[in-house]
């Protein structure tokens, strides 16, 4: 089984921990993961704001990076989401204007080997228990793409109900989007701010001092708006509590 | 669609005002959260809801493949029952049709069924120019119309208004368009209620000319179906001697069995019923019962075009039920009125900007006023893609390309004021499809993380005026994975 890594532009370039921490779980549970270092970003932004021109290039790099591997990891709902929704949807219309099969094509590969951490854990891998240890009380924000486009249901709170020392909080409207929505933060910059402080208010009153999603835009998103309120609750990615444990606890 | 509307801002200027108006947001949080609960507990009763909602997909689907077909052979139906059908190509034909048809009545008064096409195409402004007062009769629509204010919900037309607003415009304003409320009206419900009811029936009894649209009209036997909660529908649809009924061309459906499907999915979705409390239904005309007159208004004002949109096309499965509104975190905060359309809400930022083209400052904007989280498309009952139309409008905006307009194959160029954006997207993509680049880029940023200000000046403020910005690392993954793993591949 030949693994890849898709880190995502995100978090290689403003949350390396997340990348390093899905790097230290994957190893811990036997896969060897490799980083081909040719991937870049899975086009999200340029698509979702309307630019699917300048998302093709990417489309094609996606598939030449990932193309000698068996399975694509990636601990991002939302890029998970772009590669199996929507590259189906840039092939089909660049088909419809006239550019043949090409993009179809790469789309059609990326589609079936892509995963988000949390369907590779528990569907490829067949593990809920993954032997972490976070003795903190965590509340578990399912973000939109992952919830709703790509249909993680329990996933990730069948992999948290297993981590050791984890307290789980219930957020109040969990299912609501946090008003980050890529782009549609800085064009509805007063919608997202309000939504973002609804969001934020849900978690305070949770109690809790961590709140994680599979999702660092998200969470870049509702932790900048805590920390703008003063919060002392931190945002964390899901996959570095999973892959804290005993010997190697979160830092 | 309605002059009304034109010259309205873009969507996140309207919305700015909404937002920091904290009456608003209460009136509209509480509303959405209670029927979203409720429509949730109504749909989770049947077991065959995702068969149905498919069903609904599929008959939709099918009738607007073939849509000419069902609309000739409606016609012929409405007209061996007794009633005149016109055709519509736009608002301006259909104001004239039903202006000329008020005014052989001799009448100078009409009262409405609550309609979202005689909105679409700002009728009752229409008739007002020709001295014709059009009176709205569904209680929402009359608080709107005494208020002198706009809808700004499909269902809810009133839903930013709460019972002492609507109390106040009680108070001041019936006198002017009828019977006044009783002194000493209260905000209690019963009380606000009495006083509609009372105002209302004066009209109703009075009136010759009744105007209304239709949520559905069943071709193979003429049939027009309206379903409502309040009954000053069904007054308006019996007791005149004239109707006149606006209608969108999608709004047709082949048969009766497939009128039953929506006759399911339509209450559940929009008002949380399993059934609604009236459901009028007339075909053609009857002697010595109802309308002795009748006249169908079929209205196209850009749903021909629409349909011409392989990916856009599905917004004409919309049977208006209002539960895209219901559950979107967006309209909750902006409120209908920043979408500036009869149409608010999810489907509203997606139907008028094909309806109406992009052309316009708001209409440009509405195919961003989402976060694209897809509880839209998660609870509509014909299962439309929102998002997907969403994104292929925001193309359609500032990539241009081929619409249909009035009929014609045109070709969009990309609207003005995205010229900074799209320079900023190609120079990602280029940075983002040479990796050297994007690596040096990451390498800067880490170099001098110590200098990045706490917030933006210029655009930047959108973000950090709210938000901290996140802290640059010392490290990218991929110099890490360099130095750790020693580059592999």
């Amino acid at each position: 089984m030949r693994v890849a890594l898709f880190v995502t532009c995100v978090n290689d370039t403003l949350y390396p921990r997340t990348g390093r921490a899905t790097v230290r779980l994957l190893e811990r549970l036997g896969v060897a993961v490799d980083f081909p270092a040719t991937q870049s970003c899975c086009g999200q932004p340029q698509f979702n704001t309307g630019y699917r021109h300048e998302t093709e290039p990417l489309v094609r790099r996606f598939d030449a990076a990932f193309r000698a591997y068996d399975h694509v990891v990636t601990p991002s709902g939302s890029c998970a989401a772009m590669v199996r929704d929507n590259y189906p949807r840039v092939g089909a219309k660049a088909a419809a204007e006239g550019r043949g099969g090409e993009l179809a094509e790469a789309a059609a590969r990326a589609v079936t080997k892509t995963y988000e951490l949390t369907e590779f854990l528990v569907d490829v891998l067949g593990v809920t228990d993954v032997g972490a240890y976070f003795p903190h009380t965590v509340t578990y924000h399912p973000t939109c793409h992952g919830l709703r486009v790509l249909g993680l249901r329990d996933r990730p709170r069948r992999l948290l109900a297993h981590v050791r020392g984890l307290r789980l909080r219930e957020l109040d409207g969990a299912e609501e989007c946090c008003g980050f929505g890529g782009t549609f933060a800085v064009k509805n910059p007063d919608v997202s701010a309000a939504m973002g402080a609804d969001k934020a208010h849900a978690v305070e009153a949770t109690g809790a001092g961590t709140v994680c999603a599979v999702d660092n835009s998200c969470l870049m998103h509702i932790g900048g708006t805590l920390a703008r309120r003063g919060s002392r609750v931190r945002p964390v990615h899901l996959a570095e509590i999973l892959a804290a444990t005993e010997e190697e606890p979160y830092a | 669609m309605s002059g009304t509307y034109l010259g309205m801002p873009a969507f996140p200027k309207a919305a700015r005002d909404a937002v920091r108006n904290g009456t608003l947001r209460g009136n509209l949080r509480h509303a959405t959260h209670t029927i979203r609960d409720k429509r949730a507990r109504a749909v989770a009763e049947l077991e065959d809801w995702e068969e149905l909602r498919a069903a609904g997909k599929a008959i939709k689907d099918r009738t607007l493949r073939h849509l000419d077909h069902h609309l000739v052979r409606l016609e012929r139906a409405v007209t061996a029952a007794g009633g005149t059908v016109h055709w519509a190509a736009d608002a301006d034909e259909a104001n004239r049709i039903v202006t000329a048809l008020v005014k052989a009545t001799g009448e100078s008064e009409v009262v409405k069924v609550k309609s979202m096409a005689t909105q679409e195409i700002g009728l009752n402004e229409a008739l007002e120019a020709a001295g014709v007062r059009a009176y709205e009769t569904d209680l929402a629509e009359l608080i709107v119309q005494l208020g002198d204010d706009r809808p700004s919900h499909i269902l809810v037309p009133a839903i930013h208004r709460n019972r002492g607003e609507i109390r106040d415009v009680f108070a001041r304003r019936m006198g002017r368009w009828g019977r006044a409320a009783p002194e000493g009206l209260t905000d209690d419900p019963t009380d606000l209620a009495e006083a509609a009811r009372l105002h209302l029936r004066e009209k109703f009894l009075r009136a010759k000319v009744g105007v209304s649209g239709a949520n559905f009209m069943v071709a193979e036997t003429g049939t027009l179906v309206v379903v409502e909660s309040e009954g000053n529908g069904r007054m308006c649809l019996t007791l005149p001697e004239t109707l006149i009924s606006v209608v969108g061309i999608e709004k047709v459906v082949p048969t009766w069995r497939d009128l039953e499907v929506f006759l399911q999915l339509l209450p559940r979705s929009s008002t949380a019923e399993r059934m609604n409390p009236y459901t009028s239904m007339w075909t053609g005309t009857a002697d010595g019962d109802g309308p002795r007159d009748f006249h169908l208004v079929l209205l196209d004002n850009g749903r021909t075009d629409t349909l011409a949109d392989e990916v856009g096309r599905q917004a004409l499965r919309c049977i208006r039920c209002s539960a895209c509104l219901n559950v979107c975190p967006v309209y909750e905060r902006a409120g209908g009125h920043a979408y500036g359309s009869v149409y608010p809400g999810p489907i509203g930022a997606i139907l008028s900007p094909q309806l109406r083209g992009t052309g316009s400052e708001v209409d440009a904007s509405l195919p961003y006023a989402s976060s694209l989280c897809g509880a839209c498309y998660e609870v509509c009952p014909v299962a439309i893609d929102i998002p997907e139309v969403l994104v292929h409008l925001r193309e359609r905006v500032v990539q241009g390309g081929e619409v249909t307009r009035q009929g014609v194959r045109v070709t969009l160029r990309p609207a003005r004021g995205h010229a900074a954006e799209r320079a900023a997207m190609r120079a990602a993509r280029w940075t983002l499809d040479h990796p050297g680049a994007l690596r040096a880029g990451q390498r800067l940023a880490s170099r001098t993380r110590r200098l990045h200000p706490e917030r933006l000046p210029g655009p930047g403020r959108a973000w950090s005026d709210t938000r901290a910005l996140p802290k640059v690392p010392a490290e990218s993954f991929r110099d890490w994975w360099q130095r750790t793993r020693g580059g592999a591949r």
